[in-house]
């Protein structure tokens, strides 16, 4: 434990050197820190029971899912009843402002010149399982089981092109499927600096 | 004593209140605060004719009240959309955003947060991962800090009747003070592998977007007031995430968790949103606030007379301080250098002004931020040569130039680039 601590301490120290020359002109000592205790004291440990009722996230290998399974026809049952009042139910926008956009997309991969849904912007399958348990339906976010969630998902990837209507949707085949635009997707290249990028 | 005559007073302005109000009909002009003849403080309604004929040399004002008022004479409120509202800048003096002013953009509404509820977990990748309440936070050495919130998506550009509220309203900025993620991290012990953390809120929406984990050691705090006071519900109250200089989104309000990991989440709001097509790819994990200005005044809706004028404006970046600005009121053929006004803060709105004699001919100013990586502020032609022409709302910070007509009225030009 102890060694833990100083070897930690020795990481941030190395980082915070880093920073400070990368950021040499500007960077201000927010804080001395040079008579801190090893511990403020402050908080409590967290119970594994309430660490496990908000660890809701979803990463793209699939850690977070959990048991349960849905497939497309249920998922379209669901999603006529509770989505389509906002997100329409075809793969156009309509002359109508909807609330909520337009999720379907018969591209079936990335064609930049439709409009942007799941089927050709969405870099990963799980993040559509992560948001929709997280805070859809919209006027009553929260209340999809999760088996229902797994249905949705498996509907938003079928009417995307993405899967066929008989693949089932489980924590071992969502984090396989794979996007056809993450291959799109890089990670920011500013840097600062006088190039406009 | 002092509450009779306070009373009389009182029941003196209800009557010609009501009378006017009764005779004229007239519409309502403004809210006042005023203490009734039970000593209660409350507001009421005047018609815009009372305050003009008010002579306050004869007329005994309200007395000392347990909270400020703005003056009835100002009307400087914020903009509204469906999802956003936005700061007027036009109408704001120096660098701090009055906090009611301050912009907003949530995704499911303000939440209701009790501060005896509240409490921050970490988790994941740590030695001890650990709950801290509203109180143990406010117990942690503490800091404060002034810098700039700004929405990623902050540029409007449809037309020419635009005000700098709506071009880039979406930028606001306050004191914040809190206690430093480093601080929090250090103790519960992030490992050292540990390279990215999910920070996701409280409301309705349990926002969420993947943060590195350098952030933390670099500025990145979790703030409990702005401004002097604790946190407006608007702006995340009791506590929320703050990485100056980052996209105003990955400041996530409501902070309920932070999950410490070695790789990012790819939630909705860091794929599918917040994400921009350069050139024939989409780029990501895209956080600092390029440097930007815009000129406050003269702007659209305003009209100037020929002769003196100050521009005045504001700039910022969010990769450092702002070192100079430069203003051209020839369309751009020749810049020159604006005063900045003291201070000049790291990732933080910095005043400008430039004095100007307007001979009365039709003509265009603009301003041009430059920060301290050397970084200029673009025109759109040179964003547009960086990304590409379906470069899409996220990150636009092109120079923002306003025509002044011969009858001194100003206009937004706007610009196409498809």
């Amino acid at each position: 434990m102890q060694v833990n601590i100083k070897t930690y301490i020795l990481y941030s120290y190395m980082l915070l050197c880093m920073s400070c020359k990368h950021n040499s002109n500007s960077t201000v000592v927010l804080q001395d820190t040079a008579n801190w205790p090893a511990t403020f004291g402050l908080g409590r440990p967290a119970t594994q029971a309430e660490i496990a009722k908000l660890d809701i996230d979803i990463r793209p290998d699939g850690k977070g899912l959990p048991p349960g399974a849905g497939d497309a026809t249920t998922g379209k049952t669901i999603y006529m009843a509770k989505c389509a009042a906002c997100h329409g139910t075809g793969t156009e926008p309509v002359d109508v402002k909807l609330p909520g956009p337009v999720l379907m997309n018969d591209s079936a991969g990335a064609d930049r010149n439709k409009l942007k849904t799941i089927g050709n912007y969405w870099p990963y399958a799980t993040t559509i399982f992560d948001y929709v348990r997280r805070t859809m339906p919209y006027n009553a976010p929260g209340t999809l089981t999760d088996n229902e969630v797994y249905s949705l998902t498996a509907y938003l990837l079928h009417a995307n092109k993405i899967i066929t209507a008989q693949t089932v949707m489980n924590a071992a085949s969502l984090p396989k499927v794979t996007m056809p635009a993450k291959k799109l997707f890089i990670p920011d290249n500013r840097h600062g600096g006088p190039e406009v990028r | 004593m002092v509450g009779r005559r306070f009373a009389n007073r009182d029941s003196m302005i209800k009557r010609k209140i009501s009378r006017r109000t009764m005779l004229g009909g007239a519409a309502t002009a403004a809210v006042m605060l005023f203490k009734s003849s039970y000593g209660k403080m409350i507001q009421a309604a005047i018609p815009e004719s009372v305050l003009q004929e008010a002579d306050p040399t004869k007329i005994i004002g309200p007395p000392p009240g347990e909270i400020g008022t703005r003056s009835a004479f100002e009307h400087v409120v914020k903009k509204t959309s469906d999802i956003s509202s936005r700061t007027p800048l036009q109408d704001l003096y120096g660098i701090i955003t009055p906090s009611d002013l301050h912009y907003e953009r949530h995704h499911a509404g303000v939440p209701v947060m009790d501060p005896h509820k509240y409490e921050l977990l970490i988790h994941g990748m740590v030695n001890k991962p650990m709950v801290f309440s509203l109180a143990d936070l406010k117990r942690f050495p503490s800091v404060s800090r002034i810098c700039f919130l700004e929405c990623s998506g902050n540029f409007r550009n449809s037309k020419e009747t635009l005000t700098p509220q709506e071009i880039c309203g979406l930028t606001s900025q306050s004191e914040w003070t809190g206690v430093m993620l480093s601080t929090l991290f250090r103790e519960v012990g992030v490992q050292p592998n540990a390279s990215w953390f999910l920070a996701e809120g409280g409301d309705a929406a349990i926002m969420t977007r993947s943060i590195p984990v350098k952030k933390a050691w670099d500025d990145a705090m979790i703030v409990y007031a702005q401004n002097g006071e604790a946190i407006r519900p608007e702006q995340g109250y009791p506590a929320r995430l703050l990485l100056p200089g980052w996209e105003g989104n990955t400041s996530v309000k409501w902070l309920r968790r932070l999950e410490l990991s070695d790789q990012p989440y790819m939630t909705r709001e860091e794929t599918s949103k917040y994400t921009y097509a350069v050139k024939d790819r989409i780029r990501q994990f895209s956080f600092e606030m390029d440097a930007r200005s815009i000129i406050t005044f003269p702007a659209f809706p305003q009209q100037v007379a020929k002769g003196w004028i100050e521009i005045r404006g504001i700039a910022w970046s969010g990769w450092g301080k702002i070192v100079k600005v430069e203003v051209s009121t020839d369309a751009g053929k020749t810049w020159q250098a604006a005063r900045l006004q003291e201070p000049v803060l790291d990732k933080a709105h910095t005043g400008f002004r430039y004095l100007w004699q307007w001979n009365g001919d039709t003509t265009e100013i603009m301003s041009r931020a430059i920060d301290e990586t050397g970084y200029m502020q673009p025109t759109l032609q040179q964003l547009v040569n960086a990304r590409g022409t379906d470069m899409g709302g996220y990150h636009m910070n092109p120079i923002t130039a306003w025509v002044i007509q011969r009858d001194g009225k100003v206009l937004f030009k706007p610009e196409k680039w498809k």
